[in-house]
This record gives C-alpha cells, sequence and structure tokens, in this order.
C-alpha cells in the first residue's frame, strides 16, 4: 500500500493544469509534451524552477528598497504636502488609536513580503543544498507564501480609494508616491516567484539519497 | 505522443507522489500520503452550485460597476466616486502601471473569471462541449490567484477608517453589491470542483 512511488520514478507525468496522469514515451528535445485531456504543456518539473524564482525574488528584494523608503502617497491639504511611506502610514493609524487597522496594514504590507522574500529564499537554498531537513514542514511553508502574497496589495487599492475620494482641489488632495509602483511590483514579482517554484523539488532530494 | 494511463492514478502536485484514486462520499477529500496536500475532494452538487454563484456573481459585478461606489462629504462638498474612478485617478496622476493593475485584479480578471466559468460550465450542465473549452477553463484555473475582489474590498475598509476622522464617507449601492460579489465569488471557488469538470470535459470529448 504505502510503496511511496512518484510519478516521476514510474516514468508517468503529472499535468499539473488538470491533474491527469500520462505515460511519455519520448520527450522531444527543447519542447514539453501536450496533455492529452486539457492540451497544456506538461514538465517533469517546472523549467527552469530554480533559475525563475531566483532572478524573481532578487528583483523584488531590488524593489523592496525604494518600495520602503519612498513615499507610498502624499496628503496634500492645504497647499501642504505630508509624505507617508508604508511604515509611516502604519505609524499615524497607530497614533490615531486605528490599532486594529495598524496591525492589518503592518501585516499585510510589511510582514507579508518579507516573510514571502525570505520563505522563498530559505526554500530555495534548501533545494541548492538538498537538505533532506522537514520536506513536509517546507512544503506547508511553500503552501503559505503562495496563499498569503495576494493580501499585500491592501495597501495599493486603499490608495486607489483614496485617491477617488479626496478631490478637493485646495483643501485636501492625496497623490499615489513612486513607492506605490515599486510595491505593486514588488507584490506581483513575488506571487509569481512562489508560482515558478517547484515544490516537487524539495521531495526529488529525498529519493536521491533513499534509491 | 503521451497517453492517459486511465483515471486511477492521480499525483501529488506538491510532492510528486502516485495514489490510486478512490471513490469519495459527498464531502470527503482525499489528502496525500507523503505531504499531507489535498489531492481531490468530491462536493455535493457543485457544478449546480458553482452556477448559481456565478449567475448571481455576474449580475452583482454589474450593478457594483453602474451604481455610486463611495460618497465624500467634507463641509457640505459632496463627492461621488465609482469603482472606476480610483483607476481613473491613478491615470490623471501617471500612475499607469498601478491603474493598470488595480484595472485587472479588481474588475477585469474577476469579471473574465465568471464569465470563463460560466462559458464552461453551462454547456457541461447539458452534457456538450463549449467551444475551445479546456483552453477556456484553464484561463480560469491560471486567473483564479489574480482576481483580488476580497483583497479589494479590505483595502475599501481600510480607506474608509483612514477617511473617518476627517470627512464623512457614506457607502453607496455598487459598494453593497461589491460586497456581496465577493462573497458569491467566494462561494463560487468554494463549490467548484475542477477535477470534476475536466473529467466531465474528458467524457464530453467523446460523446
Ligand atoms: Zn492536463
Ligand atoms: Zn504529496
Amino acid at each position: 500500500m504505502m510503496q511511496m512511488t512518484t510519478a516521476d520514478d514510474s516514468s508517468l507525468i503529472n499535468c499539473t493544469t488538470c491533474r491527469l496522469v500520462s505515460r511519455v514515451r519520448r520527450i522531444p528535445k527543447q519542447s514539453f509534451p501536450i496533455c492529452p485531456r486539457c492540451g497544456a504543456q506538461m514538465f517533469r518539473r517546472k523549467p527552469n524552477s530554480l533559475a525563475r524564482t531566483w532572478a524573481l525574488i532578487i528583483a523584488a528584494y531590488i524593489l523592496y528598497i525604494p518600495a520602503n523608503v519612498y513615499p507610498i502617497m502624499t496628503v496634500i491639504s492645504f497647499g501642504k504636502g505630508e509624505p507617508d511611506t508604508i511604515l509611516s502610514g502604519v505609524q499615524s493609524l497607530m497614533v490615531s488609536g486605528m490599532w486594529p487597522l495598524a496591525v492589518l496594514v503592518f501585516f499585510a504590507s510589511v510582514t507579508v513580503p518579507l516573510v514571502k522574500l525570505l520563505g522563498l529564499t530559505f526554500l530555495l537554498v534548501s533545494v541548492h543544498y538538498q537538505w533532506r531537513w522537514r520536506p513536509k514542514q517546507r512544503t506547508i511553508l511553500y503552501r503559505l507564501t503562495e496563499a498569503v502574497g495576494r493580501w499585500s496589495m491592501i495597501d495599493i487599492f486603499m490608495i486607489s480609494i483614496l485617491v477617488a475620494l479626496v478631490r478637493l482641489e485646495a483643501i485636501a488632495t492625496i497623490e499615489p508616491g513612486t513607492a506605490a509602483t515599486s510595491f505593486a511590483a514588488v507584490v506581483v514579482l513575488t506571487m509569481v516567484a512562489a508560482m515558478s517554484f517547484d515544490p516537487r523539488l524539495m521531495w526529488d532530494a529525498m529519493e536521491q539519497r533513499d534509491g | 505522443m503521451s497517453i492517459p494511463t486511465g483515471h486511477r492514478l492521480i499525483a501529488c502536485q506538491d510532492c510528486d507522489l502516485l495514489h490510486r484514486q478512490r471513490l469519495l462520499r459527498d464531502g470527503e477529500r482525499a489528502k496525500c500520503t507523503r505531504c499531507g496536500a489535498v489531492l481531490y475532494r468530491n462536493k455535493r452538487n457543485s457544478l449546480d452550485r458553482t452556477l448559481v454563484f456565478s449567475l448571481t456573481g455576474i449580475i452583482l459585478f454589474l450593478m457594483a460597476n453602474l451604481f455610486p461606489f463611495l460618497t465624500f462629504q467634507y463641509e457640505g462638498r459632496v463627492q461621488e466616486s465609482v469603482l472606476f474612478t480610483g483607476v481613473k485617478e491613478l491615470l490623471v496622476q501617471d500612475m499607469w502601471m498601478v491603474a493598470i493593475l488595480v484595472l485587472m485584479v479588481s474588475i477585469i480578471i474577476p469579471l473574465l473569471k465568471i464569465i470563463g466559468t460560466l462559458y464552461v460550465l453551462l454547456p457541461l450542465k447539458v452534457n456538450r462541449r463549449p467551444w475551445r473549452a479546456a483552453f477556456m477553463f484553464r484561463l480560469v484555473e491560471a486567473l483564479h490567484p489574480w482576481a483580488m475582489v476580497d483583497v479589494y474590498m479590505l483595502g475599501v475598509i481600510v480607506a474608509m477608517v483612514k477617511l473617518s476622522d476627517f470627512a464623512t464617507i457614506v457607502p453607496g449601492a455598487a459598494l453593497y453589491s461589491f460586497a456581496a460579489l465577493l462573497i458569491s465569488m467566494a462561494a463560487a471557488s468554494a463549490a467548484l470542483n475542477p477535477h470534476e469538470v475536466w473529467e466531465q470535459l474528458d467524457v464530453a470529448d467523446r460523446i
């Protein structure tokens, strides 16, 4: 019952789109077999998973700096501008006594992107050195990084709503700052990075030395 | 080049371990014995429920885009905004990358996702296979993480609370529709059983 064979060991290929398991006789070079059921390309493992994920998270790390240093929006009231960075935005929520909201924004805008970046880095390093340490826990970490990423968009959406609402020319306007573009890019890059990482690579290391 | 191995085998998407597929009871789910990933589920009346929630979603989507979203009141000045206003103002302020992203994930992708779901599932309900069904359903599945109606709603709440000290913000009919859209889309995703849809598309193919 528990013979622990993988699709790959049995010369089978799992379509990651529709989950059909097919037998592939011969894989043509430079191209991928097409799933007979859904027509998607099938790969043993996601192509260039490590290189792609590294490239995407390195880009995200770089953009994380301007996203936090530059103002994400500026409230201009009576001609005077008050720029807010991500962190000072959280701070001003705290000062106004909006604690639950401050915690929410801090979690979505600061904790989630960092945990995602550090988590993916850790997973990439673990695959690179073929660690055999707790693959199940690392797989759970992967699922977590994949699931939480989109929630970082809260700040971007909040800005788009503030910009739409506060348009009182001389009295008050809200302008989005340059950090908004960088931050949005960080969110998108980390989401794509999580998608291009293949968790099966962590389990491949388990089998190599078993067998 | 490739031949299906019959439908009895299923491989874990996270660790590649092979499992023999078995019949599940209503509401049951099969988990990978090695890594704990959910392999497949059995959902009761999945097709019908997904269709109902998606049809509701289409109506709510239209309402959310047509009616006033939020009204801003400050010392006698009243300013109304619709869902699209945020995107428009971002464009006016030259933030076109952010504007396009917000437009995609809060309006266009959710709409495409609902339409795509209906396009594939409505014909399946009467045992037909729509044109390019596999491509369309692949698209629906790929769009899933990028439809951010739920996250957008939280952004709205944060913005409303942030402004509450300074001005009066009155939610409009579109905001309530949007909140209901979020619920109906979440219910549709919870009801949808992609595994079942792919198997049905497979069967429909042979008729
Ligand atoms: Zn497939
Ligand atoms: Zn597994």
